[in-house]
């Protein structure tokens, strides 16, 4: 009885233990592979060319064109989605009736549900030519319907986890609020969201690291050319577009060109990485805590 | 017009702008369902459904498409649920509260936030080519799995937690082994949200699209699989690969292949949905 207890117990530990393994393969799998690839390209080019060409004759590895075009669509998206989120979430808490609350909570999760490659056919045919009606320039792919796009997806994340954050400050100071005569409006602007801001900023930060690891939206509507430029009418190429490009050639493995996506992947895996753990750091530190 | 007037006045006018922010969101997507529907169901019918891949657009159907998608959902499932209920249950009832738990919390939380085409290229590396299982089905079914891992951990050990303390008592006042207990008494009543969190991880996975590109998957696969090594296509990739064609004929294609993964994405959806309320009214401690 004893042993098997034992046994069970290692197997469950076991299962746990796998999850760490996830981590050490992941990071592992981007070291060994783009060490490879340093060795070739010298870290200093990859990080100050200016131009990202490794699947043409005349190759060069830079990687900011790509960091661009990923932070462009991630901008983009986030002027979207947190004004928005943050609206309707203050919305939601405190002018919403209880029943408005409970039947559209849900059914703006449904936009978190749509697979993202169903997002990226919408930015591209409804979308891109929706707003070429009004911007004459706007090029067929273009870092902004993508970004609108990834914004109204990335809504419910930012909604959801804000609200949580307000509902979640004591109910005394919002009376509080109220009993010195506030509006809503201020008792939102000037208690609430101050009171919440810990939980905002996380929601933020999360969203953020969603839309910069976010693939199939801009491989489908933001173009595949890398190029370094802040204006969002015109195709770019942001680092998982990329990575997409080359999975779907004929790239020989092992070969340089092979290698780049681990180089491409291991510099998006060092920003979510980052963004990720300051979010828990802020959770940690910063959290108000009432009683 | 008095201060507090003015003040009455913003108050208003936020609240239109609340109403107008939290319904803009649902009408895009209203509107984004229905052109779907009027694109795609055109071309939706049962040829479609029963069809090869083909280079010519009306000749297309997306057979091996949701029958890849079938087997990627069984796999999957046969791979992540046992993984991901055991991790968590393990970190709920025998790992807490040591600095180990809480290394494996945190490195949880690090995973779930890891980007999806990460988890292709870590497949890719180590099923495709270490492993050498080829762009297979078992191949891409591993990588989603290890992908939604996170979600059923979190899930599982929310729906443990909330199984109370008197029950696991009783179990031990009744003589019953910490195994016994868990087995005889947890699991049966977290069963409902833990099902719950499997099916929504199942519906992410559905969608999944770049890690199974970036490991191989192929958009034409003139076969449906038959065996778990054998090369594939799902859904998405086959959306995703009409979505980049030129032509108009493919994109009402894609259109009638979004309409068959809504409607898997939302029966899932649903599913997880309805057992969640049944769970809640079922149980009252």
């Amino acid at each position: 009885m004893r042993v098997s207890e034992k046994i069970i117990e290692g197997l469950l530990w076991l299962s746990a233990v796998i999850t760490v393994l996830v981590t050490i393969g992941i990071i592992w799998v981007l070291l060994s592979e783009s060490i490879g690839f340093f060795r070739e390209v010298s870290l200093v080019e990859f990080l100050t060319e200016k131009e990202w060409t490794p699947l043409f004759a005349n190759k060069k590895f830079g990687i900011m064109p790509l960091v661009a075009g990923t932070l462009l669509t991630t901008f983009v998206a986030i002027a979207v989605a947190l004004p928005l989120g943050l609206t309707i979430a203050i919305y939601l808490n405190e002018y919403a009736h209880a029943r408005m609350r409970q039947v559209v909570k849900p059914l703006l999760e449904v936009l978190a549900t749509i697979p993202t490659v169903v997002y990226g056919f919408f930015a591209l045919t409804v979308v891109t030519p929706f707003l070429q009606q009004f911007i004459p320039g706007l090029a067929g792919f273009n870092a902004l319907s993508a970004g609108i796009v990834m914004g109204i997806m990335i809504i419910p994340m930012i909604s959801s986890l804000s609200e949580d954050a307000i509902s979640s400050v004591p109910r005394s100071l919002r009376e509080a609020a109220y009993g010195m005569g506030s509006t809503r409006l201020q008792t939102s602007f000037g208690v609430m969201v101050p009171a919440a801001s810990s939980g905002i900023v996380v929601s933020v930060i999360l969203a953020i690291s969603r839309a910069v690891g976010e693939t199939m939206i801009v491989a489908v509507a933001a173009g595949q050319q890398p190029r370094l430029t802040l204006n969002p009418l015109v195709p770019i190429e942001t680092i998982t577009t990329y990575i997409v490009q080359v999975s779907m050639g004929d790239v020989p493995q092992g070969s340089l060109e092979y290698k780049t996506i681990f180089a491409a992947g291991i510099t998006l895996f060092v920003f979510t990485f980052a963004l990720n753990n300051l979010s828990f750091w802020i959770k940690r530190k910063y959290q108000e805590k009432y009683d | 017009m008095t201060n507090s007037e003015l003040n009455r006045l913003k108050d208003k006018a936020f609240q239109v702008f609340g109403i107008f922010c939290t319904f803009i969101g649902l009408v895009v997507l209203g509107i984004f369902l229905i052109d779907i529907i009027i694109e795609g169901s055109r071309r939706l019918d049962w040829d479609f459904l029963t069809s090869l891949p083909s280079r010519r657009a009306s000749k297309a159907g997306i057979m091996t498409a949701w029958v890849g998608t079938l087997w990627i959902l069984v796999l999957t499932t046969l791979i992540a649920l046992p993984l991901g209920v055991a991790a968590g249950l393990y970190l709920e009832e025998y790992g807490k509260k040591s600095r180990w738990g809480d290394f494996l919390e945190i490195n949880i939380a690090n995973l779930a936030g890891v980007p999806s085409i990460i988890y292709g290229l870590l497949g890719l590396e180590i099923f495709v080519r270490q492993m050498r299982l080829g762009s297979s089905l078992l191949a891409g079914a591993l990588t989603l799995s290890l992908l939604i891992l996170p979600i059923i951990i979190v899930t599982t050990r929310e729906a443990i937690k909330a199984v109370p303390r008197s029950i696991r008592d009783g179990s031990y006042a009744l003589g019953a082994s910490k195994w016994q207990t868990v087995w005889n008494q947890v699991l049966p009543a977290a069963f409902g949200s833990i099902l719950t969190g499997i099916i929504l991880a199942l519906s992410r996975a559905v969608g999944e699209t770049a890690p199974l590109i970036v490991i191989g998957a192929l958009a034409y696969v003139p076969f449906t699989p038959s065996s778990p090594l054998d090369e594939f296509t799902v859904l998405p990739i086959q959306i995703f690969n009409w979505t980049s064609r030129p032509q108009a004929a493919f994109l009402e294609n894609a259109a009638a292949a979004i309409i068959v993964l809504l409607v898997i994405t939302f029966l899932l959806n649903g599913l997880a949905v309805y057992l969640r309320n049944r769970q809640q009214r079922k149980i009252k401690w």
